[in-house]
């Protein structure tokens, strides 16, 4: 179970990365292997505006699916169109080709885990 | 304790002490007393010989469809029943069966759910279908819901045709008004069909749906490539309804037309009329849309050793994994009418669904030529327009009036426009199948002519 550091990691297994004055949301390993094999990814419209805690998109398993959810209030910048046609990325790179969508805004003032944070936070959950 | 034999005595003594309960009513003790009725005034209880003679005679008093003239339509329609289709329904593999939960051990269901997708897809002209649906008037609500969700919410204007049946708008305005969808009708021209221009105005740049149903509700058929094209000018998705199904042997499905969703009725296909039901929806859709479609979705695979074999390709976003977030909150699919409407088709075939179709248009056109012949007072509502198998016919009183004096003459003359209101003369509305024989054609007539 790899948690890189560098990454902030929120409760709802999302993890961000600061890129200047946007940040990039994608979800943690431990999520996708919880998902299973993503079939299919659904992303928001770019310009529209979320938040914090709003439904951005939907993943789709192949025996569920679950929502992912805006870790920081701001405008989708963009969205990740690769996983449209290889939403696989997001089991196998999940920290990188797998990123889901860019928010304009900062973690600023948001509570999130460092990665020793988030280690301890999922030990906890399954303890 | 026997599967089929219900509890004795010694059964309930046992299950209740193994409960530690005393008496069957400290079992259902968390009932309030208030919903509870005191004793019920019920008649002594009878064998089962007195009951299936008494309930016959009472049964006999009615009028078999097929014991007389019949032209009753208006969605419901009496088409060719080959005994096949009972014979394969009634199998207790097919008859007693729910989709489990684990769908993949019946495969002899996913395969007909297969095949049902597979024969919907290639009448609609549209290359997805889902599994079914409960009946036409839901399938609607579907693709409104549908064609919502597919414009994100954005639209909350669903446009939709007077002349589709009304009872489906009724169970549209039911479900639109909950889901904060506002309904906009089109009502039809002189002609008793839509004015394309007249749709795009409605829908403007505000409707997620535009909504029509061909042959409509009066019988007509309608001109799909303007109507798809008035609704896509506006960025909304086009939605056919079809209640009669046996018109796709004749008329091309709405997907050829670039209808987004073609959607309906299949009870024509092998689902005899009954009672209330039970009705078979149908929904198709293009494959792009594939998320938002509700209901499941079979697919076929391969098993393990390469043989061919079928599993639930999807179903992830049904109600019992998605819950409230659903695409539908029907979490099912209308198996054993899927099952005879597969049969039905299976057994008529693609060029006997044709000559089926072909045979109900050349009755219903004899029809209207001698109904027309007959002359005043009768006439037909819309003489210039085209139809497939049914029409509204007018004459001398009321819809409800006029199927009272033919009834009492022996002939069922169709269903009354009378109570439904709408944009269109109060007449009957004449359906006429190949289980309609000349001679069915002769008594209409010549009851129109005595009545004249």
């Amino acid at each position: 179970m790899t948690i890189p550091d560098g990454l902030k990691y929120g409760r709802s297994h999302e993890w961000i990365r600061t890129e200047g004055d946007s940040v990039v949301v994608g979800i943690t390993h431990y999520a996708q292997d919880q998902l299973g094999e993503v079939v299919y990814v659904e992303l928001p419209d770019v310009g529209s505006s979320v938040a914090v805690g709003d439904e951005l998109g939907t993943l789709e398993s192949v025996k569920a699916v679950s929502e992912f959810l805006a870790p920081i209030a701001g405008e989708v910048l963009e969205v990740n169109t690769r996983l449209e046609d290889e939403p696989n990325l997001v089991n196998d790179d999940p920290y990188g080709d797998g990123w889901l969508v860019k928010l304009s805004g900062s973690a600023e003032g948001e509570e999130f885990l460092d990665a020793a944070g988030y280690q301890e936070f999922l030990d906890q959950e399954s303890a | 304790m026997h599967p089929w034999v219900g509890a004795g005595p010694e059964d309930r003594r046992h299950i209740l002490s193994e409960l530690g309960l005393k008496s069957i009513d400290e079992l259902f003790a968390s009932i309030p007393a208030g919903v509870c009725v005191d004793g019920l005034d019920l008649p002594p209880a009878r064998d089962e010989d007195w009951i299936r003679h008494t309930l016959g005679e009472m049964a006999s008093a009615n009028v078999a469809m097929d014991s007389i003239p019949c032209f009753l339509g208006a969605g419901v329609y009496r088409h060719v029943q080959p005994s096949i289709v009972d014979a394969v329904l009634s199998r207790a593999e097919f008859f007693t069966s729910y989709t489990p939960y684990q769908p993949e051990i019946s495969q002899g269901t996913l395969q007909v759910i297969f095949e049902f997708q597979t024969l919907i897809s290639r009448l609609t002209g549209l290359d997805t279908a889902n599994a079914s649906l409960y009946d036409g008037a839901t399938a609607l609500v579907e693709a409104a819901l549908f064609s919502h969700r597919v414009l994100r919410g954005k639209r909350d204007l669903v446009v939709v045709a007077e002349t589709i049946h009304p009872m489906y708008r009724q169970v549209l305005d039911t479900y639109a008004e909950a889901a904060g969808i506002e309904v906009a009708v089109v009502a039809p021209g002189d002609d008793g069909r839509l004015d394309p221009d007249k749709v795009r105005r409605t829908a403007g740049d505000r409707a997620c749906c535009v909504a029509v149903q061909s042959p409509n509700f009066l019988g007509i058929v309608e001109d799909l490539p303007q109507l798809a094209a008035a609704a896509h000018d506006g960025g909304a998705l086009a939605v056919e309804v079809v209640t009669e199904a046996v018109s796709l042997g004749l008329l091309a499905g709405g997907g050829s037309f670039g209808f987004d969703v073609v959607c309906g009725e299949a009870q024509s296909f092998g689902v005899a009329p009954g009672f209330g039901g039970p009705h078979l929806g149908f929904f198709a859709c293009a494959s792009k849309h594939l998320r938002q479609m509700p209901g499941r979705l079979a697919g076929e695979t391969v098993d393990e050793d390469g043989n061919r074999a079928f599993c639930l390709t999807l179903s992830t976003r049904e109600q019992h994994i998605r819950r409230a977030k659903a695409t539908s909150n029907i979490c099912t699919n209308q198996g054993l009418m899927a099952l005879a409407a597969t049969v039905w088709l299976e057994a008529i075939g693609g060029s006997g669904l044709r000559e089926l179709a072909t045979s109900c248009l050349a009755r219903t056109e004899e029809l209207k030529r001698r109904v027309t012949a007959v002359g005043d007072p009768w006439r037909l509502a819309y003489p210039q327009s085209p139809t497939f198998n049914e029409f509204l016919l007018v004459g001398p009183g009321s819809g409800t009036e006029l199927v009272e004096r033919l009834a009492s003459e022996g002939v069922l003359a169709g269903v009354p426009t009378t109570d439904w209101g709408g944009s269109w003369p109060d007449g009957v509305l004449v359906a006429v199948t190949e289980r309609n024989p000349a001679t069915d054609l002769d008594a209409l007539v010549s009851t129109l002519e005595k009545l004249s």
